[in-house]
């Protein structure tokens, strides 16, 4: 029986995030997910983005990765083909990981890299003071777009999906027990996997309120005939917003991994191997 | 009978040029043969006029020379672009059907060898691609070797393909051996002496002995997005990864690429990351990473023309500074830039234990002359056994490691801590782009922030004692003392020999580190000398400029090249004595 509980990862700092922030429930729910797991704080790695949601390592008792802004998911990838029974999971934001990172987003997806994005949304980028995030909403006013944004936003899940991420799902920062749950059910799938975290900037958003979600969210597996193995019919609940949004898994599929893929990890892992090349007179040989 | 022969083949892009000429390369490093290959083609797939010209002599030498001895033309463009170039006794290979080519149409006597190529191949119902095969064929017999050493070759070369295409292409190309023996039996001006090597050759371009050298060295993971001059690392480790058992990942872009290796070093395997210049500028953010989180990287820079895309298949040493000084904030690092793909192979080996040991980037900075062309080395100087140092890192459970272990302890000497990697029972720690504590924790404490950059700097003073030295070359009472770099070294030594049998005292001081700069041991070496002369491939003196900002020693005297072409020893000559 694992005595590992959500307070064998708390170090001895306490979060500097504003009083409600949603990053809190994020926090506790990927501590209680990882207790659920067994994953305890010297057998895994967790690699943070740049923004509110990295400073979470400081006070997150694990082997951690603080690294560039944007490039959580190459150190990622990095670290699972060195290392393929070793547990990443990535903490990132919207900004971190379809702005700066965007395209390590759609390539680490295409690949299906063992690996989970624990997705910050909340629409601004809350550490530079509330500029518009690439989700932010049509209309959504923040410090770069005073008359309200008008770009289309990127739907982190429809994205994914399209890219070849095999588990989507969404969840609620203000809903722990089913944050908790999603995120062990991701971190558990064998593939890329992304939780996109709704989560309310207490400080820069007065719209998007812990309210308006409880108001509007509503779980997908209650609709009638939902098949999270419809990979169209996934894509296209992506996209609602508005009245009613859905979460829950939004996708699962079960499909070989990057580090599946590759012949040379067949054996064992790449850390394992010894660094002696074996059969040197025969490579020198191709060359004479 | 000729102690060296310089043979030149052309044809237009995507008529295997450049594999015919490694192919005859390889017959004749068989044969005792010393051999360098260099190319010449523009950055298109088709339809471009694409050069290889190869260098075979009886010993060993270190450069081109501007003589041509064999000029052969798979086109007419070949022999107008190239008729300036030829020398008195030149023999000029072409097909009549190409273009009827008289003695009036070169500035000197040429021995002209019309060789039907295209009424061969289709006599014998062959691709016209074979045209190259034929002129292979004939081009041995014109250097007066036995059509053996080739066929062998060809042999090796196609044998995957089948035995019924392993005869196809020696049947072909003894047609033009064999023409060439009945209608120019009495054309023995180009016939080399025997070679002298005993023992076997390997042919490989710097990309190769690159990889030969970092897999030697243990390495296990490279992230490379594809970029001239470096491709053929990617072929290398691509073709290789399974059986010698490491991953080669292609990126989406340098970006990836750079933090994907520091993502597989941090946990313990050994990586690296090749590109050019432009690629080196976007993996500039990742860089500053790996000095800020102290995570051992190899970087092989392969410099080709810039700025941006400038002529991507051209040659250039025009990132010195760049990859010295690229990077935000001050971190240590080590820049290393080999001349041969000898050096290459070795100082590779060097790099990956240096970036073990001192827990930093470490560049190898080569060009698209050193990476592309193609050298011999005797195998038997890639057969060493190389000693692995993976300095302070602490991998599985070894039971070496206490709670609250401090990956960043300010504790040391040469400012290397112990490292753990993720997983590792009890080395928990915090890999922080933020300024960090001992355990990896952020601060912005004025004090810490002070020790930890000393902490981080203090390695580039422990790096002096495994710094190599300049090396000096020549007479030491010399008249004319060259100062060069890199891929330039071949050419200069070159020169040198020219201006030693003119009688004149030359010396050459080569430089295989260049960072941190050999302060002392160059300063010694360049001591009250009478005309110094810096050589490099780029327009303002870059390693001129470094020495003056090392030591404060101006040399006043440069020869730069920066037209994407190579120097040529006699050019250097003219240059120096005109």
């Amino acid at each position: 029986m694992s005595t590992l509980t959500a307070a064998s990862y708390n170090t001895g700092f306490l979060p500097t995030w504003c009083p409600g922030c949603g990053d809190f429930g994020i926090w506790k729910s990927l501590q209680g997910a990882l207790a659920k797991l067994e994953i305890g704080p010297n057998d895994g790695l967790i690699i943070y983005g740049v923004g509110c949601h990295g400073n979470m390592y400081d006070w997150m008792n694990m082997y951690g990765f603080a690294g560039l802004h944007g490039r959580t998911l190459p150190v990622a990838q990095g670290v699972k083909l060195a290392n393929h029974v070793l547990p990443v999971i990535i903490v990132s934001g919207d900004g971190d990981c379809l702005g700066e990172g965007g395209n390590h987003f759609l390539h680490a997806a295409k690949r299906n890299t063992d690996v989970t994005v624990m997705m910050h949304d909340n629409q601004v980028y809350g550490l530079t003071t509330g500029q518009a995030s690439p989700t932010a909403k049509k209309g959504f006013k923040t410090k770069s777009t005073p008359e309200g944004a008008t770009d289309e936003p990127i739907s982190a899940l429809a994205l994914a999906i399209t890219a070849g991420a095999t588990f989507a799902a969404r969840a609620f920062a203000g809903d722990l027990v089913g944050l908790t749950e999603i995120m062990a059910e991701a971190i558990a799938h064998k593939g890329f996997s992304i939780v996109d975290i709704l989560q309310p900037c207490v400080t820069f958003d007065k719209v998007h309120t812990y309210q308006w979600y409880r108001q509007r969210l509503y779980k997908i597996e209650t609709e009638t005939g939902y098949d999270p193995t419809n990979r169209m019919k996934a894509i296209e609940k992506s996209f609602e917003w508005g009245d009613k949004i859905p979460f829950g898994i939004f996708y699962a599929e079960d499909r070989p991994t990057s580090e599946d893929r590759e012949g040379a990890l067949q054996t064992s892992t790449l850390v394992s191997k010894k660094l002696e090349v074996e059969h040197w007179d025969k490579l020198i040989a191709e060359f004479i | 009978m000729k102690q060296s022969v310089t043979w030149k083949i052309a044809g237009e892009a995507g008529f295997g040029i450049m594999s015919a000429g490694v192919m005859f390369a390889r017959a004749f490093t068989r044969a005792g043969y010393h051999i360098f290959a260099i190319n010449d083609y523009p950055s298109l797939i088709r339809g471009g006029h694409n050069v290889v010209t190869l260098r075979i002599a009886t010993s060993a030498f270190t450069s081109m020379t501007q003589e041509i001895s064999l000029l052969v033309g798979l086109n007419a463009e070949t022999i107008e672009k190239h008729k300036e170039e030829v020398q008195e006794g030149t023999v000029v290979v072409y097909d009549p059907k190409d273009k009827e080519w008289t003695d009036i149409d070169f500035h000197t006597k040429v021995e002209l060898v019309p060789l039907p190529l295209r009424e061969i191949v289709s006599t014998l119902g062959a691709d016209t691609i074979m045209r190259n095969t034929i002129a292979l064929g004939a081009s041995i017999a014109l250097f007066g070797a036995s059509f053996e050493i080739f066929s062998g070759v060809l042999r090796d070369q196609f044998i995957r393909k089948g035995q019924e295409v392993v005869d196809e292409n020696i049947k072909i190309a003894k047609k033009g051996y064999d023409y060439i023996v009945k209608n120019y039996s009495n054309l023995t001006a180009l016939y080399l002496d025997k070679g002298t090597y005993t023992e076997k050759l390997a042919v490989v371009n710097g990309s190769e002995a690159l990889g030969l050298g970092a897999v030697k060295a243990g390495l296990k993971f490279a992230a490379i997005y594809p970029m001239t001059p470096i491709n053929a690392l990617i072929s290398f480790l691509a073709d290789h990864a399974k059986e010698l058992e490491l991953v080669y990942k292609q990126p989406e872009d340098e970006i990836a690429g750079i933090n994907m290796a520091i993502g597989a070093s941090l946990a313990g395997a050994r990586s690296m990351v090749a590109t050019s210049g432009g690629g080196f500028a976007l993996m500039v953010e990742g860089l500053s990473l790996a000095g800020m989180i102290e995570v051992p990287i190899v970087i092989d820079l392969g410099m080709r023309v810039g700025p941006a895309t400038g002529m991507p298949t051209y040659t250039e040493q025009g990132e010195l500074l760049f990859a010295i000084y690229s990077g935000h904030g001050e971190f240590p690092r080590i820049v290393l830039a080999p001349a041969d793909a000898k050096e290459t192979f070795d100082l590779t080996i060097l790099a990956f234990n240096l970036a073990d040991k001192y827990q930093i980037p470490v560049f190898v900075l080569t060009d698209k002359y050193l990476n592309e062309s193609q050298w011999c080395i005797p195998v038997s100087q890639l057969q060493s056994t190389v000693l692995i140092d993976r300095g302070k890192l602490i991998m599985g459970d070894t039971g070496k490691l206490e709670h609250e272990f401090k990956r960043y302890a300010l504790e040391t000497e040469d400012g290397v801590s112990v490292r753990s990697v993720p997983g590792t029972k009890n080395g928990q720690f915090y890999a922080n782009s933020y300024e960090h504590d001992g355990l990896g924790h952020m601060t912005e404490n004025a004090r810490l922030r002070k020790d930890m950059v000393e902490k981080r700097l203090k390695k580039s003073n422990a790096i002096e004692k495994d710094m190599l030295p300049p090396l000096q070359f020549g007479d030491k009472d010399a008249d004319i003392t060259f100062v060069t770099w890199g891929s330039t070294r071949g050419v200069v030594l070159s020169a040198m020999d020219i201006m030693r049998d003119k009688g004149i005292k030359v010396e050459t001081i080569y430089l295989p580190w260049l960072f941190p700069f050999p302060k002392d041991s160059f300063q010694t070496l360049v001591a009250n000398k009478k005309r110094v002369i810096d050589i490099e491939m780029n327009a303002t003196g870059q390693l001129a400029q470094l020495i003056r900002l090392s030591i404060g020693i101006e040399i006043k005297e440069k020869l730069l090249k920066y037209d994407g072409r190579p120097f040529f020893p006699e050019e250097i000559v003219e240059l120096c004595l005109h």
